[in-house]
């Protein structure tokens, strides 16, 4: 937004001030690839200070309360910074601490998560040594970030024990609150035969009670239990605690925000983008690329006193690993499930929607690339709009 | 696809969940709970009338969100809606299944 906005708004006229309360700025998406050794350490971070644009101004200090009706952000240091317009980017978090014995004695010895640097880079050293036995992939609650890549994760794991030789020493199962690994009629049919093929099992409606770590077991609401030696869980996911400290979040600390304008629902200079709202779109880094351009022309109109664009569509771009170094690619809104189709040029692709392919896993590979030198210095992806084409795409038509 | 269920034509999708809310009325809500073979209390309503207050908020549900709500804990929302519970609330409630991206 900060890279958007200091090329648009009139110099000398506005100040852009971005705080960041870490020095560091991961590639989220990299946190899957790093437990298996495909990324390393450091190709998954940079210096957040690298990004930020002349003529902004970069704060490295925690906000310790966010006080609307003042219209200040008050640091932790004790400095107060007045705004006339506020963008809440605080992303989610995992909060292990909401589950009963998850992050007791054996987070990151026999339970881990891959969605932090510091717990991908744990299970990337258990894996190293682990012999096999039960891998259980896990899913707390919804919402997720990403929530595929759990399932990626899976898939995965799937080709790294082949890859060792040693496919036959573990067995792998999908354990999910939701009614199936995938969810939609279209991704369900076309898919499904993709954890037949692997031999992932799926556990389907789990909503997880509490890990009874010293059984290795976890158990649901309706005392179901699986056995694990090895837990993979993305515990419940929350939004900054700043939130909820100012009074800003609903109960999972997530900014309520109007859905196609990213106007928070509270305050009308306060708007919000990325994980840290409430929207029911994918958390995704793609999301909050797309919701970035039309946030940008958004603050503009308001700036200016105009009426906000009605513009966000859920618009959601994802690249799914599949192992075996191919990925399928979706494209998917608010209000249109992922279907198959070519992308982004309708007819030619080169990309196919909902189909494994080869072209589609170097794309993700490409992705890093794109994120670091295109997306977070908000430079436009050629031929992909912030808002879904609907062109390319095999959408039945409604009878 | 449609369906008729209470005398009314209603539009569901392939699992026979509604398409479109503003179809669902207390009469259909009855009907659908009668095929998964469970008949409703008042306590059925008054979580349902939960589930309504979430959706309306576009506030995603969950069996977390069902502990803190104050309404019922989570032991009695599963003998209620044995099975799935998540699951059936909604289609008696005429709102979307709680679904992932894909």
């Amino acid at each position: 937004m900060a890279n958007h906005l200091v090329s648009k708004l009139p110099k000398g006229n506005w100040n852009i001030t971005v705080v960041d309360q870490y020095k560091t700025h991961y590639y989220q998406p990299g946190f899957l690839f790093l437990p298996f050794d495909i990324y390393t350490t450091k190709q998954v971070k940079k210096k957040g200070k690298k990004f930020i644009p002349k003529g902004v101004n970069y704060i490295n200090e925690k906000i310790e309360l966010i006080l609307p009706e003042e219209n200040q952000v008050t640091l932790e240091n004790g400095a107060v910074l007045p705004y006339d317009i506020l963008i809440v980017a605080t992303g989610t978090k995992i909060a292990p601490d909401e589950v009963e014995g998850m992050d007791g004695p054996e987070w990151y010895k026999s339970i881990f998560d891959f969605y932090t640097y510091e717990g991908a880079k744990a299970l990337r050293n258990k894996l190293r040594e682990w012999e096999g036995g039960k891998l259980v992939v896990h899913i707390s609650e919804m919402p997720i970030k990403c929530p595929v890549a759990p399932l990626e994760f899976a898939f995965l794991a799937d080709s790294y024990f082949k890859h060792k030789g040693m496919r036959d020493k573990v067995d792998i199962t999908f354990v999910t609150p939701l009614d199936g690994a995938f969810t939609k009629p279209k991704a369900t049919e076309a898919l499904h035969y993709l954890l037949e093929e692997k031999g992932i099992k799926e556990v389907t409606n789990f909503n997880i009670e509490r890990v009874d770590y010293e059984h290795n077991k976890i158990i649901d609401y309706a005392d179901t239990e699986v056995e694990y030696d090895l837990l993979v869980t993305v515990p419940t996911n929350m939004g900054d605690a700043l939130l909820e400290r100012s009074g800003l979040g609903d109960d999972l600390n997530y900014i309520p925000t109007h859905k196609a304008t990213l106007q928070s629902k509270a305050h009308e200079n306060i708007f919000a983008i990325g994980d840290a709202t409430n929207l029911p779109a994918s958390k995704a880094g793609s999301v909050a690329h797309f919701e970035a351009e039309i946030l940008t022309d958004n603050i503009l109109r308001f700036i200016d006193g105009k009426e906000l664009k009605e513009e966000f569509d859920g618009h959601a771009n994802c690249f799914i690993e599949t192992g075996g170094g191919k990925a399928l690619l979706i494209d998917f809104n608010y209000t249109h499930e992922p279907v198959e189709g070519t992308f982004p040029f309708p007819g030619v692709g080169p990309l196919k929607l909902l189909k494994e392919s080869r072209t589609n896993h170097m794309g993700k590979m490409a992705f890093r690339w794109i994120y670091w030198n295109m997306l977070i210095k908000g430079i436009h992806i050629p031929f992909v709009s912030a808002t879904m084409s609907e062109k390319g795409k095999h959408y039945e038509e409604v009878q | 696809m449609k369906k008729v269920i209470a005398n009314k034509e209603i539009d569901v999708n392939e699992e026979g969940y509604l398409v479109d809310f503003k179809q669902w009325d207390k009469e259909i809500g009855e009907c659908l709970a009668g095929e998964c073979e469970i008949v409703l209390t008042e306590r059925h309503w008054e979580v349902i009338g939960y589930i309504h207050e979430k959706y309306e908020k576009e506030e995603p549900l969950s069996i977390r969100g069902i502990k803190k709500s104050g309404v019922i804990n989570v032991k009695e929302f599963y003998s209620l809606f044995p099975g799935g519970p998540l699951k059936k609330a909604t289609l008696i409630a005429g709102i979307p299944k709680p679904k992932s991206c894909i």
